[in-house]
């Protein structure tokens, strides 16, 4: 089957700045590729521009073997989400924040799977409430059912467990995995936390300042690596290219 | 850091009384009418009263109403305004001690040069209201107990009509002289106006021309015009601040031979007539 | 303090008996304050919006400078601008505005139009960009985007309002220069507060300004129930 997403020679820059480029990389349909490096490595910015959500300063990005523009069709856009590190969640009710993007569909949301969702959420008592007043970890469950219950094709994840307890980070990860074997999704998950790249991903990208220095199987990166900078990253030393 | 701020304020304090007791000139607070401060007689002649009683004058320049109402609530010393009856019913009631004519002024009707109502070298005044009124003609009235105001609703009562603001032609301001005739110079409207404010403003009123009461004050033919001036310092039994001897010295300098002489002059280097002319007995 | 208490007990006796002198203020003043309100949140919450959801507003070194200074317009100086422009030697006289509900309507819109715009703006601005990128990656189209960003910045948006209507019912200056204070025409709550203290009829003056307090707590009321829900 061809890749989901194809990058060629995909670079974006700020003011100027390099901050991404990247020569060569392919995103397998359904894989779950696991995005690993040091802050300011670009990985958030490549998530950007898998959702969309900015236009690259150049190279080549296709989705779905369609090439990439601003002219992007609505439908297209719509396979792809992402859940970010802060939850954002709106000014609204638990329930009407889990059905935001079937609204924006002009889906009305199904309240047998509304309810089935806040069940799996642990949060059926608080459906009512008003969604800033929940805690952390309830905010960020609240925002990966907004993104689950849209059954995207491409499931975005931006650190969504960087700041939670392991009660949280456990019920995040067990949520995605459901999901993922059910729809059979493809899944990229930002993370800097290596042992959550390797509970979770089958294909782990190692970006060092912008480039991508090493991709390769969960399996082989974790235990062999084979640049030196991704061996000293694992070792928990500040990596330099 | 308490004990810093209180010695602070404790010589703040005594700095102040220090500097303020230097011979301290007295405060008389002169309540009166806007017509007498904006025509610029007080500053014409207020300087050589300070000088001779080494007082201070507060003028408090607002509305008759106003001024009187500040005069029996006990918050001036003495008042100069203009609405004979109410000057009268203020000494009656006891709230002053008694009161001097100082000089008189006058009022004109002023209106629009192709005078739509036809009142135009009419020598009374009631006789124009009559007729602006049946001809519906716009009409501005200050609207706001001044003694223009009051002078003004004496003229309609003499004149037999009762002006409804809700009629749409007579329009009640509640605003001063100024302003009413920048309106009545906007909209086209008659007004009536103390000599002195439409000689100062004249300028700026090019829509707006004498129509009775003629071109100076020994011009107009009708009496009821005439606007006479009265002091009266403020019974000294309603509050202890009220310093009833600078007030009796006020009234007594203002009605003296000099200032009344002063007073018959003030304006003719400017508008070529007097805006006031004395009239003490 | 004999004053102060007559006045009291006369103001109550006003407002409890629905003088109709008294009530006929109060209807122009909602007339005119209400009527501006309407027309400068219909103005000012597009142009708000338009600029603070922008990236970066256009021209912004000198558009954010003119709204903050617009946002503090002494109403007395927007007073006379209006007058000017709408006296007969003035270049919209013709429309024959001046002394006329209108007048004050226009001055008062231009006095609250800044503080609308400027408010929306900065609480669209205030909004965590992260907000942004999540609608987006929601699938939102731009329009969705822009009203949900909208709908998150509402507490912002209804303070906005309630400055403006607070800013333009209290205001003196303008309404007098450009109104006249004309009874039973223009003559507003705070108008006839100016007038009757000048009069020295301290009660009735009293009576105004408990019943203008009394509006803007109303309104204020209103909008903080609303910002709750």
């Amino acid at each position: 089957m061809p890749p989901i997403y194809t990058l060629h020679d995909l670079q974006q820059s700020y003011n100027g700045r390099r901050v991404l480029a990247i020569d060569r990389l392919d995103i397998g349909r359904g894989e779950v590729l696991a995005l690993v490096g040091p802050s300011g490595s670009g990985k958030s910015t490549l998530l950007r521009l898998l959702n969309f959500l900015e236009q690259p300063s150049g190279g080549a990005l296709t989705f779905d073997g369609e090439p990439v523009t601003p002219r992007l069709a609505l439908a297209q856009r719509r396979r792809v989400t992402t859940v970010f590190q802060r939850p954002a969640l709106l000014h609204r009710s638990v329930a009407a924040n889990i059905g935001y993007g079937q609204t924006l569909r002009g889906i009305k949301p199904d309240n047998d799977e509304l309810a089935a969702w806040l069940d799996r959420l642990g949060l059926s008592h608080l459906a009512r409430q008003s969604a800033p007043k929940l805690s952390a970890g309830e905010a960020q469950r609240v925002a990966l059912a907004r993104a689950l219950i849209l059954r995207p094709d491409v499931l975005l994840l931006d650190e969504p467990s960087a700041n939670l307890d392991p009660y949280n980070i456990g019920l995040i990860e067990r949520l995605v995995a459901e999901a993922h074997s059910e729809t059979g999704m493809t899944v990229v998950w930002v993370t800097h936390d290596i042992f959550q790249a390797r509970r979770v991903a089958g294909r782990v990208a190692f970006l060092l300042e912008g480039r991508l220095v090493e991709v390769a199987d969960a399996a082989k990166f974790f235990t062999a690596p084979a640049t030196p900078q991704a061996a000293a990253f694992l070792r928990g030393e500040l990596v330099y290219s | 850091m308490r004990k810093i701020i209180s010695l602070l304020l404790l010589s703040l304090v005594l700095l102040t009384m220090v500097a303020c007791g230097a011979k301290e000139p007295q405060v008389l607070r002169l309540a009166t009418t806007t017509s007498t401060a904006d025509s610029g007689l007080l500053d014409a002649i207020l300087p050589s009263f300070e000088e001779k009683y080494n007082a201070r004058v507060d003028v408090v320049a607002v509305g008759t109403g106003q001024a009187i109402a500040l005069g029996e609530a006990g918050d001036a010393d003495v008042i100069l305004v203009h609405a004979r009856a109410r000057e009268d019913a203020f000494v009656e009631e006891g709230h002053g001690t008694g009161r001097s004519d100082v000089m008189y002024n006058d009022f004109i009707l002023v209106g629009p040069p192709d005078d739509p109502a036809g009142v135009a070298g009419m020598t009374s005044a009631a006789e124009a209201l009559a007729a602006i009124a049946a001809a519906g003609a716009p009409f501005a009235s200050r609207g706001d107990d001044s003694g223009t105001h009051t002078k003004e609703l004496s003229l309609w009562e003499k004149a037999g009509v009762t002006p409804d603001p809700a009629g749409g032609w007579y329009n009640s301001l509640g605003q001063g002289m100024g302003e009413t005739l920048t309106f009545a110079n906007e909209a086209g409207a008659y007004t009536l106006t103390d000599r002195g404010t439409y000689l100062s403003m004249r300028d700026n009123l090019p829509n707006l021309v004498v129509v009775v009461g003629g071109e100076s004050i020994a011009d107009n033919a009708d009496p009821a015009l005439l606007n006479p001036y009265g002091v009266i310092p403020v019974n000294p039994d309603k509050s202890d601040a009220i310093n009833n001897k600078l007030a009796n010295q006020f009234a007594e300098w203002l009605t003296s031979a000099e200032v009344q002489e002063m007073i018959g002059q003030f304006g003719t280097d400017k508008f070529g007539q007097p805006l006031f002319y004395p009239d003490a007995k | 303090m004999e004053t102060i208490l007559d006045a009291l007990q006369e103001a109550l006796g006003l407002l409890t008996g629905f003088d109709p002198a008294l009530m006929e203020v109060v209807g122009m003043t909602l007339r005119v304050t209400g009527g501006a309100l309407l027309l400068a949140t219909l103005i000012g919450l597009p142009l708000g919006a338009a600029l603070g959801l922008r990236d970066r507003v256009p021209a912004g070194g000198c558009v954010m400078p003119i709204i903050y200074t617009g946002m503090g317009l002494p109403p007395v100086v927007v007073g006379l601008f209006v007058y000017l422009m709408l006296s007969n030697q003035g270049p919209l006289g013709r429309l024959g505005w001046l002394f006329k509900p209108p007048a004050m309507i226009v001055a008062q819109v231009i006095i609250a139009l800044p503080l609308i715009v400027g408010l929306t703006l900065t609480s669209l601005r205030s909004i965590d960009p992260t907000v942004k990128l999540q609608v987006r990656s929601l699938g939102a189209t731009r329009a969705q985007t822009a009203w949900t960003l909208i709908r998150e910045a509402r507490l912002g948006v209804l303070a906005a309002i309630i400055a403006a209507f607070g800013g333009i019912i209290s205001e003196v200056g303008a309404v007098m220069l450009v109104g006249g204070n004309i009874e039973g025409q223009t003559r507003v709550l705070t108008t006839a507060i100016v007038l009757e203290t000048r009069r020295g009829n301290f009660a009735l003056a009293l009576a105004l300004g408990i019943l203008l307090m009394g509006l803007a707590f109303g309104a204020n009321y209103l909008f903080h129930r609303l910002s709750d829900e």
